[in-house]
């Protein structure tokens, strides 16, 4: 399959003290709908700004459709289209007339019923003749997306499109997500602090902290439930990680995971009984054992951040 | 390029402040023209207070020609501010809004952009200085009507031809033009550090007020520096308006005194206004875009 974004050793550093985005790799295959994971100030925002030429690189590469991004940055922001935090437009103007100045600006001569036509397509089109002031956060939100479409992109980038969006807005932009990936072909890369939402949409994705890549894979394998990884809590974690590795449970501890506040484990969710008598008939005082179902555990065990979401 | 700039046209004229600019000069030439029109004598007696004994002056001395000379005179002081108000909101406005990013991901470089930004914002000073001309020269003709010239300079007095006029009135507004496509610029170059308009709009005008002091200081120390600042060269519009006279002390019509300090002004705000320019391109070349 091939690559829409690849990204090498990606780094920026702000001044000599922070440094927002270390030595970070990913790619980003054709028709992907990527999501982008992380806590506030992991380096996602950065990330997506430096995959726009909005921000410069310290160090490494990036290619979007194959061709650096340096290089060919106008030939390749053509085909995409993006919406970055929260959404920005021209308040004093419309909505049809903002969505016709980025027409203009992307090289797209539509005419007034095409315009009004992706005005509807977002459900704007009673409001197209309306002052952009007087919109809701949902309606400049999706009106940023009919912004970001209107040259029809190849690759839409999605900086926390679901900020400050109702449940239903939330639903809404789900829908898009999925539609624009399923239907249109198109390769999306989202990200969210929302992490249930990404993990109904995304067909890969990547969690980053501190600018650093933690985990990239697809969706499935993540979520596959013949590789559950289990988080065991027992009175002595580390004399029972010991134990567990001279029985048959060795090949599905995860060392690298494990510490002397837990024990974690990759198996088959339907082995769980099985692993529960065994730890009990070695004597091993279990605490909790408990499986983590979604992205969000996940999410919450290897960013080490319990209190967060 | 061309689409660019009639976009951020569109986006000048479609915001209810731009007008601002417009209405207050329209309203101060307004006033203007009404207190002249009502009191005119008073005022002149008050100006050739010192000469009335000595000059026997006939014809219509308060006439449109003075009148927008008079005008310009007070307004082209106050019209720096009102060019500061878009030039300096260009780029520190959108990266207020948070739509700077979103230009500066569209298929043109950061150049091109720049460029079409700067070309509209002369654009607006060129129509706001168009509009002036408009209603402080031809509303002031219309109004008080057409004669001969009379200037009283500081030491001496200076008798314009009427047929000898409109041409240096063409000469001075496009010399106002340059000046203040010098003030756009360098509103448009403080543009480039701010995320709020106020700060760029406020130091356009501390910049200009402090140049203006030092140019205008009699402290030798400061000799030096004077001719290279632009403030220096901003009332260079008013040579237009001295003229030349031959061995017989009679004016020469179609004359200007001293031409050639008009071209040293002008070299000196072209050389400020493509400085400023280039310096808003280096830094806008770097910049990282956070808001």
């Amino acid at each position: 399959m091939s690559s829409v974004i690849q990204v090498q050793g990606l780094t920026k550093k702000f001044g000599h003290q922070f440094t927002a985005v270390n030595d970070l790799s990913f790619s980003v295959n054709k028709g992907d709908v990527y999501g982008f994971l992380g806590q506030n100030g992991a380096g996602k925002s950065t990330t997506i700004r430096m995959l726009l030429s909005l921000i410069t690189p310290t160090s490494g590469s990036i290619e979007i459709f194959g061709m650096p991004l340096q290089a060919n940055r106008a030939a390749i922001m053509q085909n995409v289209g993006a919406v970055i935090e929260k959404p920005a437009m021209y308040e004093y103007l419309t909505a049809y007339q903002n969505l016709k100045i980025f027409s203009a600006l992307s090289g797209v001569s539509k005419t007034r019923l095409q315009l009004l036509h992706e005005l509807d397509v977002v459900g704007l089109a009673a409001r197209a003749h309306d002052l952009v002031r007087t919109f809701s956060q949902g309606m400049k939100q999706r009106l940023a997306i009919a912004m970001a479409m209107v040259n029809d992109p190849q690759l839409i980038l999605l900086d926390e499109p679901t900020n400050g969006l109702d449940p239903q807005g939330i639903a809404d932009i789900r829908n898009l997500i999925l539609q624009l990936s399923r239907v249109q072909g198109k390769t999306v890369l989202v990200s969210s602090h929302l992490l249930s939402e990404i993990e109904q949409v995304a067909t890969r994705l990547i969690i980053i902290d501190k600018g650093c890549k933690l985990v990239e894979g697809d969706s499935k394998d993540l979520f596959d439930k013949s590789k559950t990884v289990v988080a065991i809590q027992t009175l002595n974690n580390i004399e029972a990680t010991k134990q567990l590795m001279q029985t048959n449970w060795a090949s599905h501890v995860l060392i690298d995971r494990s510490s002397d506040k837990e024990i974690c484990m990759q198996l088959d969710e339907k082995l769980l009984p099985t692993l529960h008598k065994n730890l009990v008939e070695m004597g091993i005082g279990v605490l909790s054992v408990k499986p983590m179902h979604s992205l969000e555990d996940y999410f919450l065990r290897i960013t080490s951040t319990p209190s967060y979401v | 390029m061309f689409s660019l700039v009639q976009v951020e046209l569109y986006k000048i004229f479609k915001r209810p402040r731009t007008y601002i600019a417009f209405g207050a000069v329209a309203a101060l030439i307004g006033i203007i023209q009404f207190g002249l029109k009502l009191d005119g004598k008073s005022y002149l007696d008050f100006m050739l207070n010192d000469l009335s004994s000595s000059l026997e002056i006939d014809g219509k001395i308060l006439n449109g020609y003075l009148v927008c000379y008079v005008m310009l005179q007070l307004l082209l002081v106050h019209v720096p501010l009102l060019i500061a108000l878009i030039a300096a909101d260009m780029i520190s406005g959108e990266a207020n809004m948070g739509t700077l990013r979103l230009l500066l991901i569209k298929p043109y470089s950061r150049t091109t952009l720049l460029l079409a930004k700067f070309i509209a914002a002369i654009i607006y000073t060129l129509m706001l200085l168009v509009w002036l001309a408009i209603l402080a020269l031809f509303g002031s003709m219309l109004l008080f009507g057409t004669d001969d010239m009379f200037l009283l300079k500081t030491s001496y007095v200076v008798l314009l031809k009427e047929s000898d006029v409109f041409w240096r009135y063409i000469g001075a507004f496009g010399f106002a033009a340059l000046a203040m496509t010098t003030v756009a610029a360098l509103g448009f170059f403080l543009s480039v550090f701010a995320e709020n308009s106020i700060g760029p709009i406020v130091a356009t005008m501390s910049v200009i007020v402090f140049f203006t002091i030092l140019s205008t200081l009699n402290i030798p120390i400061f000799n030096i520096i004077k001719p290279y600042l632009f403030t220096t060269h901003m009332i260079g519009w008013k040579e237009f308006f001295d003229i030349k006279v031959n061995a017989s002390n009679e004016a020469i019509i179609g004359s200007i005194q001293n031409p050639e300090k008009i071209v040293k002004a002008s070299l000196v705000l072209v050389a400020h206004t493509i400085g400023f320019f280039v310096a808003t391109l280096l830094v806008f070349r770097k910049k990282d875009i956070l808001s």
